[in-house]
């Protein structure tokens, strides 16, 4: 198989879970909230693959059920309908999304990481640079302090985050520096898949693009099949290859991400390159 | 080990603790048995005890207890304090067992803080009173977080409050209820016993009992099962032990080591387990 993580028919309504919840909603209809029952469909009919060494993009507004797309892929929160295989999980015969909650965040310890807009949800504060990343290391088995150690300075040092910081805790960092923490942290088990929700939102245009330069590299260098959820069309410019814009819980157009910044077709993506072109 | 049979009997005077509830708590500590290291829940009785002074432990020796029964308890490693006597005295009273202060004696002990220094046989059962039954209380204070962690057996956050430990302090710092895993399964608190004792429940003869009155929990390390404290392979878990330190009464320097004020103001040391240190007294 080609690609590291797929996605089929990925639904979620928040609501009555039954058909009469889908008509009337999506972007021709400019509301995501369903007319018959009040249901919300975040998200329908989502497919995507992955490759190892490949970043996909998914851009859209807020509301548009990106992040609730990573969520569900993420098993932060489960799907309505769909779901996903990763090549590392039983070589990709396994819906993922079936599994119970203890399988669920087994895979989050080494096989699918994500990294978070706010450090606060994936970093405990007043735990250490160092101790964040030993949360990983631990949960995958590493009982050795020492090698624990070596490891993690490796990790802050990938990130670029000054060894001098890798025992204070993380509350000390800036918001810049906190996020280089939670990257060191997500790819402490070298997980073959990596999601990013909003990487660099909230943090200052220079410090953001010192953030995006280092995902950047490491995604080049790591070889890891990243999925970067962003409203922001620069970000998905300069992290992926490949994109797709969702509208109202549905995805309105995919295609390169060059080309689709060139020339989008769908009226929606036109206003988000626009956007973005400022 | 008590018998499956002796553990669920019926029969006993009526009193402080009726029927009903012995008969909930030996299922409960049935339950303990078959799952080592998990806390199971049961009605915990208000019972006629101080506040934090054993009311868990009460209730598990007096669902074991019958008049047939050595009863041997102690607080810190003494039998003569008041609370192990005043203890003592109730459930003898209530039970007619026999009060007993030789640990090789005894076939029931309960015991607050220590586990005596001679090791106890198959035909004995130790009663340990809780405190505070939960181990991840100190990184979780959600009570949900604190059950999933069990039942998914994540225990990350405990390595990495060893971790921040270490880092922060160069050494291990906890000392009484040290955690342990029990069987490879379940983390323990094996309550506020020192670090000397938790060896003593590895892969020991007798059965341990530990219950919680205030948190209304049971749980048990039968015989043969492993106890292994919360380590890091390259630190190894070290025991309480002063150099040069010796039981100003008997001499010993193995046992677990008290400091007491003396007359000279020099620091001088005795047995904490005063059984113990009596016999051993003898043999000199
Ligand atoms: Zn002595």
């Amino acid at each position: 198989m080609s690609w590291a993580l797929k996605v089929d028919g990925l639904g979620r309504v928040y609501g009555e879970q039954g058909p009469r919840s889908l008509p009337g909603t999506g972007p021709e209809h400019g509301t995501s909230v369903s007319p018959a029952t009040g249901a919300v469909v975040a998200a329908w009919d989502v497919g995507f693959e992955v490759a190892p060494g490949e970043a996909l993009g998914i851009v859209g507004e807020s509301g548009s059920g990106k992040s609730t797309v990573m969520r569900c892929v993420a098993g932060d929160e489960r799907p309505s309908r769909g779901s996903a295989y990763l090549s590392a999980y039983d070589d990709g015969r396994t819906d993922v999304l079936a599994l119970d909650d203890g399988a669920r965040r087994r895979l989050r310890i080494d096989r699918v990481a994500v990294v978070y807009q706010d450090p606060a949800a994936g970093l405990d504060l007043d735990t250490s640079a160092g101790g964040n990343i030993a949360e990983r290391l631990t949960a995958a088995g590493g009982r050795h302090f020492g090698r624990i150690r070596e490891r993690a300075a490796e990790l802050l040092e990938l990130t670029e985050v000054p060894l001098s910081r890798m025992d204070d805790p993380v509350r000390t960092f800036s918001g810049g520096m906190r996020q280089r923490v939670q990257i060191a942290k997500a790819l402490a088990n070298r997980p073959p898949v990596l999601l990013l929700d909003e990487p660099t939102t909230g943090l200052d245009a220079s410090v953001a693009a010192g953030v995006l330069d280092l995902l950047r590299n490491l995604l080049e260098r790591l070889g890891v099949a990243a999925v970067v959820v962003s409203h922001d069309f620069g970000v998905i410019e300069m992290l992926t290859r490949r994109v797709m814009v969702m509208q109202h819980g549905r995805v309105v157009e995919t295609g390169l991400t060059d080309q689709l910044l060139e020339d989008p077709q769908h009226p929606y993506s036109q206003r988000l390159v626009a956007a973005a072109r400022g | 080990m008590r018998t499956v049979t002796e553990l669920a009997g019926t029969g006993g005077p009526r009193g402080i603790f009726d029927e009903l509830s012995k008969r909930e708590v030996r299922r409960a500590a049935l339950t303990a048995v078959a799952v080592p290291g998990y806390q199971v829940p049961f009605g915990s009785r208000e019972m006629p005890v101080a506040r934090g002074w054993g009311s868990g432990g009460l209730q598990v020796t007096l669902a074991l207890v019958g008049p047939g029964d050595r009863l041997k308890v102690i607080d810190q490693g003494e039998d003569g304090g008041v609370n192990a006597a005043n203890l003592r005295r109730l459930v003898v009273g209530h039970v007619g067992c026999e009060e007993e202060t030789d640990t090789r004696r005894a076939t029931l002990i309960q015991s607050r803080h220590r586990i005596p220094e001679t090791p106890l046989r198959a035909d004995q059962t130790l009663v340990l009173q809780v405190p505070v039954p939960e181990p991840l209380r100190a990184v979780e204070h959600d009570v949900r977080e604190q059950r999933r962690m069990h039942a998914q057996e994540d225990y990350a956050r405990m390595w990495v409050g060893l971790y921040e430990d270490l880092v922060r302090n160069g050494v291990v710092t906890k000392s009484a209820g040290y955690p342990c895993m029990v069987n490879g399964r379940y983390l323990i608190s094996p309550t506020p016993i020192p670090r000397f004792d938790v060896p003593k429940l590895d892969q020991a003869e007798h059965l341990t009992l530990f219950g919680a009155g205030r948190e209304k929990r049971i749980y048990a390390v039968p015989p043969h099962t492993r106890v292994e404290p919360l380590v890091f392979e390259d630190v190894p878990f070290e025991v309480e032990h002063t150099p040069g330190a010796a039981c100003r009464h008997c001499g010993a320097t193995a046992s677990y080591l008290v400091e007491v004020p003396s007359m000279d103001g020099a620091v001088a040391w005795v047995c904490s387990d005063t059984d113990f240190c009596t016999r051993n007294r003898e043999v000199r």
